[in-house]
């Protein structure tokens, strides 16, 4: 999988778990202002996220992402997808 | 028919537990019968469930390890489906004034009676998230309301059970999830049984109804808020105790 693949599906899941439509979930958007999502929105979405790449993100991780495109670079990370 | 809910009583070999696991079939639930020890108890259990025309497999599980938790609920969602309804029954009481208790013996009951309800939960609660349904019932005790000389460790665990209940409801109370606790007072059961014959008269000269619980009335307190029709009940702390604690 190359980054604008992983953009895109990353993307699309993040959209239905916030119930936000796709466009709005730009790289900068900011999940609490922008997307209107609580704590357990994020929860969620990280769950799904896990769940559809097979990867493990702790609590400790969460914590610094906060846009959309932090959240796309924490993935990449660690399916060791690069730019 | 529609497909059946699933739910996973953890303790469930005797006493509550089971007749939990039997309250829930007969409502239409397929029931996982968590056991730790006793897999006899549980078979037994099973086959009352499905004597009376009910869906039940045995499920081992011990609350205090991560590993067997997480073991136990790919079982049921292999046999079953994914667990919709979550019973934390499990439980450990050892009796002794707190100047002489063992670290030992704190750790135990905190491990099984409070910290096993919170890892259970942890790994029952996303797919109820994803599903938008869930209901987690934690059986705590009268003791989580009032203070009992000699068990200072089984009192706080079950304090903190029920702690451990408003704050998950408020947790996930907005996506059709209930967490709710039902505080048993003095019932018949294994872990009653062994208190001595000086304890057993407080307690029934103390309980207005005059007499000791069953498993089954206590059973019946818990499938309640497990059914749809209970959906606003959220974050309650329901006692079936004859009015001990009135």
């Amino acid at each position: 999988m190359d980054m604008p693949e992983l953009q895109d599906k990353v993307r699309k899941i993040l959209a239905e778990n916030l119930s936000v439509p796709e466009d709005q979930v730009k790289p900068e958007a900011r999940f609490q202002e922008d997307l209107d999502a609580d704590s357990l929105d994020l929860v969620e979405a990280v769950l799904a996220l896990e769940e559809e790449f097979g990867v493990t993100i702790p609590e400790e991780e969460m914590e610094g992402v906060k846009t959309v495109g932090q959240a796309v670079q924490l993935v990449a990370t660690k399916l060791g997808v690069s730019a | 028919m529609p497909e059946a809910t699933i739910a996973l009583v953890t303790g469930a070999s005797r006493g509550i537990g089971s007749a939990t696991c039997l309250a829930l079939a007969r409502a239409g639930l397929a029931v996982g019968v968590g056991y730790r020890s006793d897999p006899e108890g549980a078979e037994e259990t099973v086959a009352k469930a499905r004597a009376d025309g009910g869906t039940a497999h045995s499920i081992a599980i011990d609350v205090r390890d991560e590993g067997s938790i997480d073991e136990a609920f790919r079982r049921v969602e292999k046999d079953l489906g994914p667990v919709r309804v979550l019973v934390n029954n499990a439980g450990y009481t050892k009796d002794g004034l707190a100047v002489k208790y063992t670290t030992e013996n704190w750790d135990a009951t905190i491990d099984t009676n409070l910290k096993g309800a919170f890892l259970c939960s942890r790994r029952g609660l996303p797919a109820m998230l994803k599903a938008r349904w869930g209901r987690i019932v934690n059986v705590a005790s009268v003791a989580a309301l009032r203070g009992n000389a000699g068990q200072a460790a089984y009192t706080a665990s079950k304090a903190g059970l029920v702690g451990l209940t408003r704050s998950l409801a408020r947790e996930v109370g907005g996506r059709g999830i209930t967490v709710n606790a039902v505080c048993p007072g003095f019932v018949e059961t294994r872990m009653t049984e062994v208190q001595g014959a000086e304890i057993r008269q407080r307690y029934m000269e103390m309980t207005p109804a005059g007499r000791f619980g069953s498993p089954e009335e206590v059973a019946a307190a818990i499938a309640f808020p497990c059914g749809s029709e209970a959906g606003y009940i959220n974050g309650s702390v329901v006692t079936v105790d004859g009015g001990l604690t009135a």
